[in-house]
């Protein structure tokens, strides 16, 4: 990981702002992001065999813990390989 | 225990060395002859089993003990006495050793004094990141964290951080050893950075320098730049919204020139010389970055400049006929100054016949005259830069600056009715009412000549400048501190 100093005035936040919504799913690859918490796993599974079964493609991703925030190396393979992410939380 | 607390060393003697010095390899019998009998503590910085037979022997591979005791040299002996130094000594000298230890008869095959050699903890390649490491870093800008599969160059350019070309990344490493480069604290404001006025440190001119790829030794230019460009004077947000081309161009006078290796001879005004490419460059990614000027935004030009990426170079002192350009803004010769002007794209004038000073005068007026329009005058100032072969012309006939800039004022003045809107079938001029008078091209002082150039080539070149005095900008000259 590299570290750098924010050569700006830090009026804007250091995160790149999120794209906006999709109108449709067609075509595109869903990433699918495990946070870690338990059986969130199953609701991703079910998740995962309805994108499947209108041909999506489909990436599994997950989260070291939920109790953090996702490294930042996880957040940029996500970011490289999905169109769109969609994030469990499930107890 | 946190890298930056003060490691306790061990009580009695403690000596620091390093394999890789020939003076650590020389005093071993030394180090072995005081182990008996002695509370000795060797400390090796670069091999862990070095120096063997040793009983009490312990590895500084993080030279945390090293640099939190100041080691400069290797071999350093030390005498600690609860918990505290008393005594110290570096390199091999007998007496100084029989001293501090109360050991007389150490190394008498050896001979008596051998300077010692330097320790890593002050290595110039490792300084950065030990002060890094166990120093109190002071630096307070955000960090920012790019992923390991995430390409850093193209991270920086994504962040719109960049002029488009590549910069060097601001790694904390890397700004610390900027400010090296100057005695400023970093939390100091140098200034408010237009358009958005951002109050802007040290640190934040150290790491856009860093990014332009200066060296440590420029940053003390590149603060005056900045310093120079943000005040209401010389008004760099009015430069940046113009919709005409013009942006700072920095020239640099005084010894501080040639010490850091400015270019003000060949291809001064070009490429190849890092510190001419790269401070103003730094001055203008403090403008984009902690200033918000981008490109688009608030900056409208038409067409903008090269010189827009960053324009710097010196001045040619060293056998320059008149006095450095620095004198007319009040600074005296040997003076380290940074004038900010605001100029366009340098363009070469060429004159391979004249040989006496009058003709080579009619010849820039001539040229003068053309700046944004034949017909526009007292709007815009200008930069004449003379290069050797032709100020040699002057030196000959002992024009001063004065006299030259007189002399081409004298021979730009143009009757009012050719000037005024309209005359010339050309509606753009000067307004009617000035009709009846006659004008020279430039305001009093607006021409600025300076000596610079390679030593061969019958040319001079002029930079145009933007609109001049309270409605757009007034040159400003500034000292250049340590």
């Amino acid at each position: 990981m590299t570290k750098v100093l924010d050569p700006t005035n830090e009026a804007t936040p250091a995160d790149i702002p999120r794209v906006n919504r999709p109108e449709s799913l067609d075509g595109l690859t869903v990433g699918l992001l495990d946070i870690s918490k338990p059986r969130g796993d199953r609701f991703l599974d079910r998740i995962e065999e309805r994108l499947v079964e209108r041909g999506l493609r489909v990436e599994r991703f997950r989260k070291p813990t939920f109790t953090k925030p996702a490294p930042v190396d996880l957040r940029h393979e996500i970011a490289t390989k999905c169109d769109v992410v969609i994030e469990a939380l499930a107890d | 225990m946190s890298p930056t607390e003060l490691p306790v060393l061990p009580e009695g003697l403690v000596v620091i060395v390093k394999e890789d010095c020939p003076t650590c390899e020389l005093i071993v019998p030394v180090l072995k002859q005081l182990a008996s009998g002695n509370q000795l503590t060797v400390f090796s910085q670069d091999e862990p089993n070095f120096p063997e037979g040793i009983e009490d022997q312990q590895f500084d591979g993080d030279l945390a003990i090293s640099w939190h005791h100041n080691i400069e040299t290797v071999p350093t002996l030390l005498v600690i006495e609860d918990g505290k130094e008393t005594a110290r000594t570096v390199g091999w000298s007998r007496s100084q050793w029989e001293s501090i230890t109360g050991v007389s008869q150490l190394g008498v095959e050896l001979p008596d004094h051998r300077p010692g050699c330097g320790s890593l903890s002050v290595d110039p390649s490792l300084s950065a990141d030990l002060e890094l490491r166990f120093g109190s870093s002071t630096m307070r800008a955000r960090r920012v964290d790019f992923a390991s599969l995430e390409d850093t160059h193209e991270a920086l350019f994504d962040r719109g951080w960049t002029d488009g070309l590549p910069v060097v990344p601001p790694s904390e490493a890397r700004v610390m050893a900027m400010l090296e480069g100057t005695t400023r604290s970093p939390e100091e404001i140098v200034a408010s950075v237009p358009p958005d006025l951002a109050p802007c440190t040290v640190e934040k001119v150290a790491i856009n320098a860093v990014m332009a790829g200066c060296r440590p030794e420029y940053l003390p230019i590149v603060l005056a730049g900045v310093e120079a460009v943000c005040t209401d004077t010389f008004n760099m947000h009015g430069l940046l919204a113009t919709t005409m081309p013009h942006a700072p161009v920095l020239i640099v006078n005084g010894p501080i020139a040639q010490q850091i290796g400015m270019n003000s001879g060949n291809n001064a005004l070009g490429q190849g010389n890092r510190a001419n490419s790269t401070i103003g460059r730094a001055v203008q990614l403090v403008v984009r970055n902690v200033g918000g000027g981008r490109p688009g935004e608030v900056d409208r030009a038409a067409f903008g400049s090269p010189g827009k990426v960053g324009f710097c170079f010196a001045e040619r002192e060293e056998d320059s006929p008149w006095s450095p350009i620095s004198t007319m803004y009040g600074f005296p010769a040997g003076t380290n100054t940074v004038l900010a002007f605001p100029g366009e794209a340098p363009r070469n004038l060429v004159d391979q016949l004249s040989r006496d000073p009058d003709s080579l005068a009619r010849t820039y007026a001539a040229n003068l005259i053309s700046i944004q329009h034949p017909k526009l005058v007292l709007g815009f100032d200008a930069i004449l830069a003379v290069a050797p072969d032709h100020s040699r012309v002057f030196r000959e006939a002992g024009w001063s600056r004065e006299h030259l800039a007189d002399r081409i004022n004298e021979l730009t003045v143009r009757p009012g009715h050719e000037l005024i809107r309209g005359a010339g079938n050309i509606p753009e001029g000067i307004p009617e009412a000035m009709e009846e008078l006659d004008l020279p091209k430039f305001r009093p002082n607006g021409l600025h000549i300076v000596h610079c150039g390679g030593a061969a080539g019958l040319f001079s070149a002029i930079i145009g400048g933007w609109v001049n005095g309270e409605m757009g900008s007034d040159p400003v000259c500034v000292q250049i501190t340590p």
